[in-house]
């Protein structure tokens, strides 16, 4: 088979869904116009823990426009079959949340009734009058002071030993605090029945997960149900999993026998959704004179909810990103009386390279090396968790080009020497690190006499341009232009795809794309060429390319001709196919992984403690970039939620009831655009063949860690105060 | 302007009371350039009132509160939260929304711009972004890109695309 | 949100009649209807004065300014007076909220916001201001954002203004009319602190209106300018804030205007801080020692005690950059 000439990858092309999105066209959850839609408004739990004793919605029930009001006394009972993780479902190990299923309260916020009417303003109204009584208990919210479950431990060599004769030792405790994804558009969901169908658009990033929690929780079979999501805005991990919220919309679209519309509010995603958990880590890091790391030793514990064990990919930096004889990790989840937390951008990862590489930076500060110099000489030669080589790592390069073009050499490693009026200026350095996912995925590829292609697959793009750059591996498969090729997403009618988050899209949805065009190509040219009445009758397959729709010979592109001609002179209609990819199985040969180095540059106020980011740098070694624009646009912007949980974000708990205190916009900060200057990304040029049929790595999540790690760096430099908790605000710079 | 700050605890609490119908109001207002008369809710908001009665679904509700911008339209040719505006107030207002700023298939400089900076990834903040910048612009505020950023500052993009925001601005302004 | 009647009144007599009923004047609304959609507030009606003729920015005879209640924040701040005359007043509303909410809200509406304090927005939490009696979950809660002056054991919530914080070092005075008539507060009396009361926010009486913010005419070269310590760079409540204006003759300094905000129950006034500055000849020492006195009487929380020292340093900081050496 020749391969085919790529025009489409690897050029700077624009979405191809921009048109509708700056006129305002794409639909989002809430906005499909669904007749007879009715809108739900949801009732929170006011308190932490306990019991409901009475619910009086007699207030609500009395306005015009209030349908119903649904709660524990009066709704039906829901099967909530079991649906724990497993490839259709990211539901951790516990007893998930029950809507309106007992009397019980497990957090502050928890949803304890519903208010249905036919105007939202009726439907919020009644919500605030529906007077809920409770018998109340103190909740356990505080991480540092509730008992943790059994922990998961990892141990090579002997880290207790290999600290006791390590010539430098640290002994560091770094706590971040809790975030929430806080994507622009709201969760909300609008299900209608058809009779014992169910149909829902839905704000997801998995069209399969939340059809199969909602089956699993109807009890209805999977395929009854259709979850449609076709525009997703903004999830950073928030939608992998159906939430609470959408059994209740297709609950009350079931008991009022009308679509219903639901819309959490912005304060509603801080308890009805998951985020980010707060962390409590302890590392112990032993070295040689010359910052060969001898030990290490992890002890973390982490929030989850007091009904699922939530767990996260916090353990594999330590384990394979230095060169460390001596590792051991302790794990532990602290169940509180909170809801369940859930991945979000560079999930697990994120968190432990904080910790890791400001510990590096400390080390190398401490041993008067540059902390680039000091990561170099920690570079693994394999990964030492597994033993197994790395498919690719091109980690020194990260740091030589990053340093390069970021003017490394202009830090002055003293801290506190570089002073511009009241600003001190600094610049830190992290390397970043996640691991290279992929899932079993298909597609469906159907090539059309007018020499247009569909390809349909369940995925989601909820911003990176799964649309865009999808469209671009299929255009080149198929030998199409852009505009001829219409990708579509979102929807569970469609083949079945993994989650979309852990930076696992392209490598497993694109090779499943990928697989589908070029079987169909291979369809067309195999048409071709057993056909006597086409110029390319009787041609080696292996000889035909194909390019804007024209089949020709590879070496006589005036040889061929255009899929049209060929459909229609043997009265095909359409050629189609199903691809496919699956990683393989059974042990692996390589560890897969996508590395960066990011570099910041900050300006400390010296007597306000203002920290603002100056300029950024990163570099990556994601693989093959399929869309270069779109690439570039997913590493600023990971650099600017990296600024948020460098500097701003942090939900608070107010540990007397459970309450989050800031769970609004104006509370819970987000960098604004005058938080973020010059921000620079730079793709290393290269692929990985071994990772999946198209070379990439992954890099939605990658982008995201370092970015933390480098700013605190940087204040490092320009104040030489080492801050260990995240968010790094004024009263720690005092 | 708010005499007898203290009203919570109004009689309106009760479900005796609350048992009448809300007030509503009948209300003639532009837009897009088509006038329309409508008779609303008093509580609805220019925002519900775009998006759950006339379709225009454009107009984004990121918090309700006034404290992301996604909800920015143009009302009397000034930028402002349609979340935080009462639709009962806009007698006789123009109101534009990005389904009003294209000339037909003809994007407005600014729509265009987003598109050739990719301005945005999910796209959720994008139409509030642009009814802002054009605003900003529109306002002069497009001195430097710190101008810019800062006169950007009231729409926030999750998706982190402010570099490209301000470009995008920038790029219109020089335009024109 | 509970349903309310509404009417848009044409004339400052028709609004009155409508206050006096009851209803509740809306103007730029940013504050109020969001409070409304909380269930912070319910009024029964709202009066809209959006039409009342109090939207001039005027200079006043002796020099000074006279801005009506109704100027918006965007007017107010590109009004080339109010950026001549007090750059103070422009560079807080210039520092306040964003594009869009400035394009709404008034001067006289920005005067009259309500706390940030998150158990005040939250219904379902103990709070005073919003039901007396009821007590101040922020005191033992979760209170970096609270003020350290002013407060009293019923209430620590700030007040958010920017520009009021300017117009409280400027020592301004609020013109209202009521059913009686005219009459004018000054700035110092018209926002009160919350002691045992903290529902009783502002001297206005039942009914009243506010209708302009005057400016008194000060001593000429006047500098002034507005420091604004926020987390964020833009968009953000302060953390602490300070407003400054100082004259300086002859090399000393003959008037000294200073307030902070952020920090206060009500736009906090300094004089202390001014008593020391007059007199003296601008210096790093002055500064530093004037600054000294900025959180004197403070009483930090269990989160903002940073806000002490945070405090000072603003001062200091802002009255370095108005007054000028380093």
């Amino acid at each position: 088979m020749s391969p085919q000439p790529q025009a489409a990858v690897g050029a700077p092309l624009s979405r191809v869904d921009g048109r509708l999105k700056v006129t305002g066209k794409a639909k989002y959850a809430a906005e499909h116009n669904v007749d007879g839609a009715v809108h739900a408004v949801i009732v929170d739990a006011t308190i932490g823990r306990g019991r409901i004793t009475s619910i009086d919605t007699r207030a609500a029930l009395a306005q015009p426009g209030v349908l119903r009001v649904i709660s524990h006394r009066n709704a039906p009972k829901l099967p909530y079959r079991d649906n724990a993780m497993s490839n259709k479902s990211n539901n951790p190990p516990g007893r998930r949340l029950r809507v309106f299923q007992d009397d019980r309260v497990l957090f502050h916020g928890q949803p304890v009734a519903v208010v249905i009417a036919t105007t939202l303003e009726a439907a919020q109204h009644g919500a605030s009058l529906v007077k809920v009584h409770y018998d109340a208990a103190p909740p356990s919210t505080e991480l540092t002071k509730a008992k943790a479950d059994k922990p998961t431990k990892y141990a090579r060599g002997d880290a207790e030993a290999g600290l006791r004769n390590a010539a430098v030792r640290m002994d560091l405790t770094y706590s971040m605090a809790r975030n929430h994804h806080n994507a622009m558009e709201p969760h909300a969901t609008i299900a209608r029945w058809t009779g014992d169908k169910l149909t829902v658009w839905d704000k997801t990033q998995w069209v399969l997960g939340t059809q199969t929690e909602i089956a699993a929780a109807f009890g209805l079979p999977q395929d009854d149900v259709r979850v449609i999501s076709p525009f997703v805005g903004g999830g950073f991990g928030s939608g992998l999993r159906g939430w609470p919220h959408v059994i209740i919309a297709a609950l009350a679209a079931r008991v009022t026998k009308r679509p219903v519309k639901l819309v959490l509010s912005r304060k509603q995603q801080y308890f009805g959704t998951g985020f980010r958990p707060a962390y409590e880590y302890r590392l112990r890091v032993g070295s040689d004179r010359h910052g060969r790391l001898a030990a290490m030793a992890h002890e973390l514990d982490a929030e989850t909810s007091s009904y699922e064990t939530f767990t996260e990919g916090v353990l594999p930096p330590g384990q394979m990103l230095y060169s460390t004889p001596n590792v051991q990790q302790t794990y532990r989840t602290v169940p509180l009386d909170v809801n369940t937390p859930i991945w979000m951008r560079g999930p697990g990862f994120a968190t432990a390279s904080f910790v890791i590489e400001s510990a590096m930076d400390e080390l190398a500060h401490k041993l008067d090396l540059d902390p680039i110099e000091l990561r170099r000489r920690n570079e693994p030669d394999e990964d030492q968790s597994s033993g197994r080589p790395f498919s690719t790592r091109r980690l020194r390069e990260c740091y030589s080009v990053g340093a390069r073009e970021f003017g490394w050499h202009r830090r002055n490693a003293k801290p506190r020497s570089r002073r511009e009026g009241d600003w001190l200026i600094g610049m830190g350095m992290a390397a970043g690190v996640y691991d290279t996912a992929r899932m079993p995925a298909q597609a469906r590829v159907r090539l059309d006499a007018d020499g247009t292609a569909v390809v349909e697959t369940a995925s989601s793009d909820m911003g990176p341009g799964t649309y865009t750059s999808q469209t671009q591996v299929a255009a080149d498969a198929l030998g199409l232009t852009m505009r001829t090729v219409d990708f579509r997403l979102g929807d569970s009618l469609f083949p079945p795809t993994p989650p979309h988050g852990g930076s696992m899209t392209m490598a497993s949805v694109g090779s499943a794309v990928l697989d589908g065009c070029n079987q169909v190509r291979r369809q067309a040219i195999k048409l071709a060429v057993e056909d006597k009445e086409s110029p390319l009758y009787g041609v080696d397959a292996n000889d035909i390319v194909v390019r804007g729709g024209r089949l020709h010979l590879k070496n006589n592109p005036t040889r061929g001709e255009k899929y049209q001609q060929l459909l229609s002179r043997n009265n095909r209609t359409h050629l189609e196919a199903q691809g496919s990819f699956a990683p393989p199985s059974g042990t692996q040969r390589y560890s897969f992984y996508a590395y960066n180095a990011t570099f910041a540059e900050v300006a400390v106020d010296a007597t306000l403690g203002l920290v603002r980011v100056r300029r950024m740098l990163g570099v990556y070694d994601a693989g093959r970039i399929i869309s270069p624009t779109l690439a570039d646009s997913q590493a600023i912007g990971a650099m600017v939620g990296g600024i948020g949980t460098a500097l701003l974000e942090h939900t608070v708990t107010d540990h007397r009831d459970g309450r989050i205190v800031n769970a609004n916009l104006a509370d819970y900060l987000v960098p604004v655009n005058a938080d973020v200057p010059d921000l620079k990304a730079i793709y290393l040029d290269g692929e990985d063949r071994e990772a999946d049929p198209l070379g990439v790595k992954g890099l939605g999540e990658v982008v995201m860690i370092g970015v933390a790690p480098a700013i605190a760096n940087a204040v490092f430099n320009a104040t030489g105060r080492r801050i260990r908790q995240l968010p790094i605000t004024a009263e720690a710079l005092l | 302007m708010i005499a007898g700050g203290v009203t919570a605890g109004s009689a309106l609490g009760d479900a005796q009371a609350a048992a009448e119908p809300a007030p509503t109001s009948r209300v003639a207002l532009t837009v897009n350039g088509t006038r329309r008369t409508v008779t609303v809710d008093n509580r609805t908001s220019l925002l519900d009132l775009l998006r759950e009665h006339f379709g225009l679904t454009g107009s984004k509700k990121g918090c309700n509160a006034g404290a992301c911008g996604a909800c920015t339209v143009l009302v009397d040719g000034q930028r402002v939260n349609s979340c935080l505006t009462l639709t009962v107030r806009l007698e006789g207002a123009e109101v534009t929304t990005i389904e009003g700023l294209a000339d037909g298939d003809e994007l407005h400089p600014l729509q265009q711009a987003f598109i050739e900076q990719d301005a945005f990834q999910c796209g959720y903040c994008t139409p509030g972004q642009i009814m802002s910048g054009v605003g900003c612009i529109k306002e002069g505020h497009t001195g430097s890109p710190e101008e810019i950023r800062e006169s950007m500052s009231g729409n926030i993009c999750r998706c982190g695309c402010y570099v490209k925001i301000v470009r995008a601005v920038e790029q219109t302004a020089g335009r024109k | 949100m509970h349903p309310f009647d509404y009417t848009r009144v044409s004339d400052t007599r028709e609004a009155l009649n409508a206050g006096r009923r009851g209803g509740r004047y809306i103007a730029g609304g940013t504050t109020l209807v969001d409070l409304m959609r909380e269930t912070v507030e319910r009024p029964g009606a709202l009066v809209d004065i959006s039409d009342l003729p109090l939207r001039e920015v005027t200079v006043t005879e002796r020099g000074g300014l006279h801005i009506g209640a109704l100027v918006r924040m965007a007017e107010a701040a590109a009004h080339p007076k109010v950026r001549t005359l007090y750059p103070v007043i422009s560079e807080a509303l210039e520092l306040s909220a964003s594009a869009q909410l400035r394009n709404m809200a008034t001067i006289g509406g920005n005067i009259m916001q309500r706390t940030r304090c998150t158990y005040f927005r939250d219904v379902t939490a103990d709070c005073n201001k919003r039901e007396p009696g009821a007590g101040c979950a922020a005191l033992h809660g979760y209170n970096r954002t609270h003020a350290i002056l002013g407060t009293s054991d019923h209430c620590v919530a700030t007040h958010p203004s920017d520009v009021a914080v300017a117009f409280a070092a400027l020592e301004a005075t609020v013109h209202v009319l009521g059913p009686d008539g005219e009459r004018t507060v000054p700035f110092a009396d018209f926002l009160l602190l919350p002691g045992h009361t903290p529902h009783r926010e502002h001297a206005l009486r039942n009914g009243e209106l506010i209708t302009a913010v005057e400016i008194p005419a000060l001593p000429r070269p006047l500098r002034s300018g507005y420091l604004k310590v926020r987390d964020r760079q833009s968009y953000e409540f302060a953390l602490t804030s300070a407003a400054v204006a100082l004259h300086v003759r002859g090399g000393v300094i003959r008037e000294a205007k200073v307030a902070v905000g952020g920090v206060g129950t009500v736009p906090w006034k300094l004089p202390a801080v001014e008593r020391h500055l007059v007199g003296e000849r601008p210096s790093d020492a002055l500064w530093e020692a004037a600054a000294s006195r900025a959180a004197d009487g403070a009483r930090p929380l269990a989160h903002n005690r940073f806000k002490l020292e945070l405090l000072q340093r603003t001062v200091e900081r802002q009255l370095r950059i108005v007054g000028g050496t380093k």
